[in-house]
């Protein structure tokens, strides 16, 4: 699941200057994408464990399952190398999402002669819901130990229609020296992000991302810098014995986890961070971290009849991501996680210079045709930038609230805000702006605005399977990525909502 | 010795044929556990209380330890000794690692020291990432379930003098002494957990279990720094056949033993280093 093309292929459509009914289908293909990954009844079975020992509510984690997490899934005590284990046991977990759900979104819809029968008379912006039943897809989680020390974790996962593809595929060289700060990891895998969007428990497609680790200014190029989806690279992480202090450093491929070479190839970006938790007593530990994310992709595929080359990706140009994270608890049973995020990209994104190859990361293509529409721009030689353009900046922030009544019963309320400061068609510029009309970008254009609220129970709670029953309500705003107004003629705000009850399971 | 072992022995058989109906004999009702709610520790700074551990028992300890603390948990089934000892058994009130004399209930700072120590060996984690209130409310938590901790004091520490310098005398008096009390019996004349009443050995619940293998890299349970050692022979691991040797053994030859142990152990140390020039043999089993 979390299908890690799915949030460029959202972003891709915003990006197009003007937005249909494809937004509603975009929730449907998205919902794919929407799912968290990695709770793992196969570690609770190997060591006896509750989930609850590790999950503040199955997939997050609590301070004990990220110290497990980060010890190369062992509990660091000679009985971790699978040969200790009953040879009976396969680290291997499934997990199925079925739904049921509501997606409610505004859209231009004909609007229809009431004296002549089948005349389209022009376009207003409606409301459309639709509901149903639906799946998720099905992930296979397997990982664990080969040796002690040697952790691996794959991750084939499925979208709704049993296509998989490798989520996370990784090796790790665990406590090298005999060091808890030395820990070297190579392959497919997610950030180090203290607040993981693989954990989280949101399933609506709004709900199911942080925003604040995909957002994208509109119509921008760089697909590459999205914290959320795996990445491809090789990390280095170092944590004190009681994890307290945390560090980690990544170089990655620029391509946004997309195997086979096809993307920014030749460009490499680096992600690192920081954590610290400190003993407070009787409110429990509070940790305070940082991140930077910043690294330089292709702008310009050489072209074969005109037609980009995969993998032949230079003129590469800059972005960065960085922030704080905090996470705050308030005894056991109240915590507060916060991302901020400060974004910049080179102005060439900023005017949709990037992605020129247009892969959806499944080795099919963003843009169809001929004639290619949605494609994405290439920088060939002699292009040149309008005038006006600038680098998009803009300021991000995720709180995410959960409060723990018990292991078995959680709740989590989300807001995220994402504020562009700078536009990429900045005072100076004449052509049609993302909204389609002329000049430069309005100041909003892009802010999203999202709130998400859930309930989720776990009826029971064992070291052997889960089950979770989720009541979920996202409610999402972005300015100027919406219909278009059939007064103005430009885009108007997208307006989203999504209620959704889901059957998490997890054997 | 030899007697005071085969003494030793009988007792150890006498237990092992009591130990079933002792722990059903052993098993509280809830009232009576609930009569001990009062119950604190007073540990790092702070005094544990049995209501503030409630929900961090249930969600971290209870799958082993069991609701009652009676190591019923949902997965003790799955532990088999001895590769996999059982849990603990709180409501016996009987503890491996103390800075007490045998017998004696442990320190709240014993018990603090094991939950965050974890043990190798053995399912139980490692919980240092808790804050030391968690861990001290989770000691009077641990404690309640127990009457002894009502009925008894803990015993006092016992005094250990400071560490001396590490020599080749005291590395082959050691030696002597793992000789002559007997060490290895269960753990072997190289450390290697393989002597003659190794595969013999049952805990007090009579489940098998293993001695120390000293050579293997593994942790001592109760600590492995020098001072921890010493600790573990001289207070023993009650309720396993590794008995104190505090009457067997003189504060000074203690020392002694520590530096012999480590000339087994894989961690570096200044011992194992003097060792490699010392050329000693492994004592001899035929005394
Ligand atoms: C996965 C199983 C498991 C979990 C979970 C677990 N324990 Fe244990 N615990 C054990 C086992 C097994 C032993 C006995 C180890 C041995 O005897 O070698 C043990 C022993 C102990 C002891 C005995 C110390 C001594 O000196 O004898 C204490 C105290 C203890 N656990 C406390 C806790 C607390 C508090 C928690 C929850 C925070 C906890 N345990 C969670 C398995 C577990
Ligand atoms: C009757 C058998 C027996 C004898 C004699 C014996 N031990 Fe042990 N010893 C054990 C067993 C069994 C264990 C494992 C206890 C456990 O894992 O819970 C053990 C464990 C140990 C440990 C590790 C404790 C830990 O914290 O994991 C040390 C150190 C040790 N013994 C030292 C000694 C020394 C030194 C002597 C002699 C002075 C000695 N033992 C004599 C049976 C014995």
């Amino acid at each position: 699941m979390h299908d890690f093309s799915c949030p460029r292929l959202r972003k891709a459509f915003h990006s197009a200057t003007s937005l249909t009914a494809a937004n509603l289908v975009l929730m449907f293909v998205a919902l794919t994408c929407s799912q968290p990954a990695n709770a793992i009844p196969a570690f609770a079975r190997k060591y006896g464990l509750r989930c609850s020992a590790c999950h503040e509510t199955w997939p997050i984690l609590n301070n004990f399952g990220l110290k497990f997490r980060d010890n190369g899934y062992q509990i660091m005590n000679d009985r971790d190398a699978p040969i200790w284990q009953n040879p009976s046991y396969w680290p291997i977990t499934f997990r199925i999402t079925p739904v049921w759900h509501r997606v409610s979104a505004s859209n231009d819809v004909d609007t229809y002669s009431t004296t002549a029968p089948g005349v389209i008379t022009g376009t207003a912006i409606q409301q459309i819901s639709s509901s149903g039943v639906d799946l998720s897809g099905l992930d296979f989680h397997t990982g664990g130990t080969l040796e002690k020390n040697i952790s691996f974790f794959v991750l084939p996962s499925s979208d709704p229609t049993a296509a998989f593809h490798f989520e996370t595929v990784m090796a790790r060289f665990d406590n090298l020296f005999g060091s808890p700060w030395l820990n070297i990891k190579l392959g497919r895998f997610e950030l180090n992000n203290l607040l993981s969007e693989k954990r989280m428990v949101g399933l609506t497609d709004e709900g199911g991302i942080y925003q604040t680790y995909h957002f994208i200014p509109v119509a921008d190029g760089n697909i590459f810098g999205q914290m959320g989806d795996n990445q491809l690279g090789i990390e280095y992480v170092g944590h004190s014995y009681d994890d307290r202090t945390r560090i980690s450093a990544a170089l990655l491929d620029s391509n946004d986890g997309n195997v086979n070479l096809t993307l920014g190839a030749n460009s490499y970006s680096g992600f690192f961070t920081f954590d610290q938790a400190i003993d407070t007593g009787k409110w429990d530990v509070q940790r305070l971290g940082a991140y930077a994310f910043a690294g330089e992709a292709a702008t310009y595929y050489r072209t074969l009849g005109g037609v980009p080359i995969a993998g032949s990706g230079i003129g590469n140009k800059s972005f960065y991501r960085i922030g704080f994270t905090g996470q705050f608890y308030f005894g056991p049973h109240f915590d507060l996680n916060v991302v901020t995020q400060h974004g910049q990209d080179n102005a060439w994104f900023g005017q949709g210079y990037g992605n020129a190859v247009n892969t959806d990361g499944n080795g099919g293509t963003l843009c169809s045709g001929p004639p290619l529409t949605n494609c994405l721009a290439n920088n060939t030689p002699g292009t040149t930038l309008p005038i006006g353009s600038q680098a998009p900046v803009w300021n991000g922030v995720t709180f995410e609230a959960r409060y723990v009544y018990s292991p078995q019963l959680i709740f989590i309320a989300d807001y995220e805000l994402e504020k562009m400061s700078q536009q990429a068609d900045g005072p100076g510029f004449t052509g049609l702006n993302p909204t389609g009309a002329p000049g430069p970008s309005p100041s909003n254009l892009g802010n999203i605005n999202n709130y998400n609220a859930l309930i989720r129970y776990n009826p029971f709670m064992t070291s052997r399977a889960g089950l979770a029953i989720q009541l979920e309500y996202t409610l999402f705003h972005q300015n100027g990525t919406g219909p278009v107004s059939p007064i103005t003629g430009f885009s108007t705000s997208t307006n989203s909502n999504e209620l959704l009850f889901a059957l998490d399971i997890d054997y | 010795m030899r007697t005071r072992l085969h003494k030793w022995f009988l007792l150890l058989g006498a237990a092992a044929f009591f130990a079933l109906p002792l722990t059903s004999r052993a098993q509280l009702t809830t009232e009576d556990i609930a009569s001990r709610d009062n119950m604190e520790s007073h540990v790092a700074g702070y005094t544990g209380h049995v209501q503030d551990a409630a929900y961090d028992y249930r969600r971290y300890c209870v799958g082993c330890h069991g609701d009652m603390g009676d190591a019923n948990g949902e997965v003790a089934q799955w532990l088999l000794p001895p590769m996999w000892p059982k849990p603990r058994n709180f409501q016996l009130g009987v503890f491996k690692c103390r800075s007490t004399p045998t017998g004696t209930l442990p320190t709240d700072d014993d018990l603090f020291n094991a939950i965050t120590r974890g043990f190798d060996r053995s399912a139980m984690p490692i919980w240092n990432q808790f804050t030391k209130y968690q861990r001290a409310n989770l000691v009077a938590y641990v404690k309640h379930f127990s009457p002894r901790f009502v009925t008894e004091k803990p015993g006092t520490p016992i005094s250990i003098p400071p560490e001396p310098e590490v020599t080749p005398e005291r590395i082959k008096a050691g030696r002597e002494v793992f000789a002559r009390v007997q060490c290895w019996k269960c753990h072997g004349v190289q450390g290697m957990a393989n002597g003659p009443s190794a595969s013999t050995l049952q805990d007090d619940l009579g489940f098998p279990i293993a001695a120390f293998n000293f050579t293997d890299g593994t942790r001592p349970k109760c600590g492995d720094t020098d001072e921890d050692i010493y600790r573990i022979f001289m207070t023993g691991l009650d309720g396993t056949p590794m008995p104190s040797f505090a009457d067997n053994i003189k504060p000074d030859e203690a020392w002694d033993l520590v530096f012999y142990l480590r000339t087994f152990m894989q961690q570096p140390s200044k011992a194992k280093e003097i060792a490699k020039t010392l050329n000693l043999k492994p004592v001899s089993a035929n005394p």
